[in-house]
């Protein structure tokens, strides 16, 4: 994800702190693993420095000073050009799990036994997120369902696998 | 007796149908409240794992045990008594009597085991409601939607209080929300009850809600938990 992006997205509802930036981004995006405050801040000078940000205004306090950053014309620009381009697909070539599968076959061993141990792992994951779902907020099931439709997709293949392996072992043996 | 705690249990099951082989020597067990997927490729022996353990159809040899009944031991009459009384079906079509009210539909088990007509609408209509298809109630299956009409037939399965519900590609007609609704619905009731859900699907986000699974193949289970073939 583009942590830059983003907080700048979030910035173009109105100015805000750094403080209210994590928190806001932590609330959409961060559930599983919340932003630093050291990354907002970093990121924020990258902003500023390539005048996507401008402070808005400082505040004096007991602790640091506390900036108020706002999104430039530059900045909504960014945003705008970043929402419109579409993310590269994945291609999903590089497969471990195949990998083991020939390996498995070359070496003689069972690759069945290695197509159900991976389901289960896969299962064990899938349950925690349907309950996960079962619990959670409207958010907490469109993040959860994007996941259980990747693993499913790796499931569907791990069957097709299966059902494909002595097909397989004859391609590779000969 | 069944292996310890469990509820229904089956040994050795053998079943061919011609020269082809169903099931292979199959063990299985679930525990009151358990929630069991059976995974496998079509033409697998899931649904005749699932019929046998359900008394519909007999296997060649081996063993059902429902708590102290042995399920193979008995007679036709006997088997169907007890899925009356006992079993609950949810079908990947809901098979509702197109004649009947949905009312008429959920309260049509209760009927069979002699509950008055009032009290078994009053209790349909409570499971139509939890089932949220209280607006179905005076509506013929065929004048609802496919989802609507699952959600029926998940309330007519566990409208009798069955102690076993046997779920056969449940959400396998639905698109991707109906199935997910119907899943945490049956699911959520089933435990309520403590009923126990054996769960034949081929669909792995419907195995999800399962808190186990068992795999299929060629007539042999594997039991993921014992890791054994």
């Amino acid at each position: 994800m583009s942590i830059g992006h983003t907080l700048l997205g979030l910035l173009e509802s109105g100015p805000r702190h750094g403080y209210d930036l994590k928190r806001a981004f932590d609330e959409h995006f961060g559930h599983d693993r919340p932003l630093h405050y050291g990354q907002v801040y970093s990121t924020m000078s990258r902003l500023l420095k390539n005048g996507l940000v401008e402070v808005d205004g400082v505040e004096a306090g007991a602790g640091p000073e506390r900036k108020r950053y706002a999104i430039t014309d530059a900045g909504v620009t960014d945003v705008a050009q970043w929402l419109a381009r579409p993310e590269k697909p994945e291609p999903y070539l590089q497969s471990t799990l195949y990998t083991k599968v020939v390996l498995a076959l070359l070496t003689g061993r069972d690759a069945a036994e290695l197509l159900d141990t991976q389901r289960t792992e896969h299962l064990r994951l899938m349950r925690g997120l349907t309950e996960r779902k079962r619990k959670g907020d409207l958010a907490d099931q469109l993040i959860c369902d994007h996941a259980l439709f990747h693993l499913e997709a790796d499931l569907r293949w791990l069957e097709l696998t299966a059902a494909r392996l002595d097909k397989l072992a004859a391609v590779i043996g000969s | 007796m069944t292996p310890a705690g469990s509820l229904l249990a089956a040994e050795g099951l053998h079943k061919a149908f011609g020269r082809t082989t169903a099931l292979d020597g199959v063990d299985f067990s679930i525990h009151p409240g358990e929630v069991v997927a059976v995974l496998g490729p079509s033409g697998s022996g899931k649904s005749t794992l699932l019929h046998c353990l359900a008394g519909i159809v007999l296997p060649d040899s081996g063993t059902v045990r429902y708590g102290d009944h042995d399920v193979t031991g008995m007679n036709d009459a006997q088997r169907s008594a007890l899925r009356r009384s006992d079993f609950g079906f949810v079908f990947q079509f809901g098979q509702l009597v197109p004649e009947l009210t949905c009312l008429e539909n959920v309260a049509l088990p209760l009927r069979l085991n002699g509950v008055k007509r009032k009290e078994a609408q009053r209790h349909a209509r409570e499971w139509l409601e939890r089932l949220e298809v209280e607006d179905t109630a005076g509506s013929r299956p065929g004048e609802v939607s496919g989802g609507q009409g699952q959600r029926v037939a998940v309330a007519r399965a566990l409208a009798a209080r069955p102690r076993v519900i046997f779920a056969d590609e449940p959400t396998g007609a639905l698109d991707s929300l109906n199935g997910e609704r119907v899943m945490t619905l049956l699911t959520d009731a089933a435990r309520d009850t403590n009923a126990a859900v054996v769960l034949v699907t081929h669909e792995a986000r419907v195995a999800a809600y399962s808190d186990r699974e068992i795999v299929v193949r060629d007539g042999k289970v594997k039991d993921m938990l014992a890791g054994l073939l």
